[in-house]
């Protein structure tokens, strides 16, 4: 299998950081607060490998830095220290090597992100299909009748109805409105897709049907993810391997089944304990 | 503005022009740098001028820090010579600055300050145009962050600019932009070329003169120097569209007053409530009834 992402060494600490910061920070003391100075260690020496195709899951609780991670390769912030390559077919791209036109266009052209909270991933002050448009727009797509076309293909795809692609987001369900930030992430068919607790808040029946479609897309275009989730449920549907995460610190990783099945760490075992 | 008032320019307490030295090389310098990078936004220290902000305290200050003995000066406001706001700048141009001449005709002007409209007349190398601006940033109606913008501005990221005119089209069928039409300066820069019709955007491309915006509030100076691609913000497959004066039966409307079928019109409404059409350009105006008149002469000789 092709490598996509090669993540070494990535960290994230918000405020100025003291040399102790490391050591008196982690899951061993139970806090991400380093009590010298103040800082915040939202994610310490992060590594993984992400394949062509294969859906990735970061499992933590609140604040233990999984979405730090992810906004991070996303360019939504900027690391404290540490490397990431993406291998883009014939190219390899240093993250954060790159100028900030540059991260724009690996952003706007072979990533994608659904967020958590819809107002994050849309503008709801233009209609569905004008979200779409954006982000085509953004991939220099700028052809009228194509875009309006692409548009109402994603909708389609990801089962909104094409009739309400004039309609802002801002009338539509909880459900639908995620849907409709999938279609626009998926709008220039990217090989590596963020999702950022994208279940987180929709009722059950809801969640099936949308993880169902992120099943279904990776099928169809072998788009490879990383799944940002405190639900253990979504892990196991959608992940091949997991990653678990605790106060900024991976603590255990492998594959999915191994670690729900076999959990090592103390924290995993209590996690997934309580899951049922 | 009072008859009797002069300013006291023999106690030189004003130098030629109103502004300062100081001040009218700071706004060439600004002039200068706006012309090397087409359609940015160069700010400067824009200086209070005896008159409100939004009153073309912009466009009065790069007027005023060009001008110099032997020019002719036109001010033209929504085309005309003769409305208030272009009286009393002319006015005060010929009080601030002696020995240079004043004139309402295009072809005569060497420097023309104008409100809202590119004369109908064309212009020539030798022509500075002075277009005064109140909102310079076409992109301010996407996002309120200055700090945003200017990155924006200088990735060349305009797509939110275009999904507004998408939702137009979406919406209304047609781009609904009447003036101020966002548009792209040397293949970069996406500038609002002050509060011009859509008539006036394609005279903006390759134009031989110099075209020079001044926000005066904003305090930014933009400059469309001559002879450079000036484009406006179109799909591929929706073509830009201008103004095109056609009445019911499709014709093209002529000027009530001098019969010209080829300037932009302005809509007025008569005493008797019926609607006229005649030129927003009043030199062009009364340049085609001379010309009609002298050959309704010559017919008639």
């Amino acid at each position: 299998m092709k490598r996509i992402l090669e993540v070494r060494g990535l960290s994230k600490i918000h405020g100025h950081g003291c040399p102790r910061c490391i050591d008196s920070t982690g899951p061993e003391v139970d806090s991400n607060i380093c009590p010298h100075c103040g800082a915040v260690v939202a994610a310490h020496d992060i590594s993984f490998d992400l394949h062509e195709g294969e859906i990735l899951g970061i499992m933590g609780e609140s604040g233990s830095g999984k979405s730090t991670l992810v906004k991070t390769l996303f360019f939504d912030e900027t690391p404290t220290v540490g490397e990431v390559l993406f291998f883009d077919g014939e190219r390899q791209w240093d993250l954060f090597a790159l100028n900030a036109a540059e991260q724009r266009w690996l952003r706007n052209h072979r990533f994608g992100m659904v967020y958590q909270n819809p107002h994050l991933g849309l503008n709801f002050k233009v209609s569905a299909g004008g979200n779409i448009a954006e982000r085509l727009l953004m991939s220099d797509l700028s052809h009228y009748g194509e875009i309006r076309e692409r548009a109402r293909q994603l909708l389609a795809r990801t089962e909104v109805l094409p009739e309400r692609m004039d309609e802002s987001p801002k009338q539509f369900s909880g459900g639908m409105q995620q849907r409709v930030q999938i279609a626009k992430a998926l709008a220039t068919q990217p090989p590596l897709l963020f999702l950022d607790e994208v279940t987180t808040g929709l009722d059950l029946s809801v969640q099936a049907r949308i993880l169902d479609l992120i099943l279904e897309i990776q099928q169809e275009l072998g788009t490879a993810m990383i799944v940002v989730t405190h639900d253990l449920g979504v892990i196991r549907l959608l992940t091949g391997r997991t990653i678990v995460m605790k106060y900024g610190r991976v603590i255990e990783s492998g594959l999915t089944d191994q670690i729900l099945e076999d959990p090592q760490h103390a924290y995993t075992q209590r996690l997934v304990a309580s899951a049922l | 503005m009072n008859p009797g008032y002069e300013l006291p320019l023999d106690e030189a307490a004003y130098s030629f022009g109103f502004l300062d030295e100081y001040a009218k090389r700071e706004v060439r310098r600004t002039i200068l740098k706006a012309i090397c990078i087409p359609g940015y936004q160069t700010p400067y220290a824009s200086r209070e001028m005896p008159m409100g902000r939004g009153f073309g305290t912009g466009g009065l200050q790069v007027t005023l820090s060009l001008v110099g003995p032997g020019d002719t000066v036109k001010v033209i406001d929504q085309g005309a010579d003769d409305s208030v706001n272009a009286v009393n700048l002319r006015k005060f141009i010929e009080l601030t600055c002696p020995k240079v001449d004043t004139t309402e005709h295009t072809r005569d002007a060497s420097l023309i300050q104008s409100r809202h409209r590119v004369p109908e007349m064309p212009l020539t190398e030798a022509q500075v145009l002075v277009l005064q601006v109140p909102y310079p940033d076409p992109l301010v109606v996407v996002e309120p962050s200055e700090a945003r913008r200017k990155v924006m501005h200088g990735e060349g990221d305009y797509s939110r600019l275009l999904t507004k005119l998408y939702e137009d089209i979406v919406q209304f069928d047609e781009i609904t932009i009447s003036h101020r039409y966002p548009t792209r300066i040397n293949g970069h820069y996406v500038i609002d070329p002050s509060p011009i019709p859509r008539y006036d955007v394609p005279r903006l491309h390759h134009c031989p003169a110099l075209i020079l915006l001044g926000a005066g509030r904003e305090k930014k100076i933009y400059a469309v120097p001559p002879y450079t691609r000036a484009e406006p913000l179109v799909f591929d497959d929706v073509p830009f569209r201008t103004e095109d004066f056609r009445d019911a039966q499709g014709q093209r409307r002529a000027c009530a007053r001098c019969g010209t079928r080829d300037s932009f019109l302005d809509e007025l409404i008569d005493d008797d409530g019926n609607k006229l059409w005649q030129c927003s350009d009043s030199d062009y105006c009364n340049s085609q009834l001379a010309s009609g008149q002298d050959s309704t002469r010559e017919v008639a000789q």
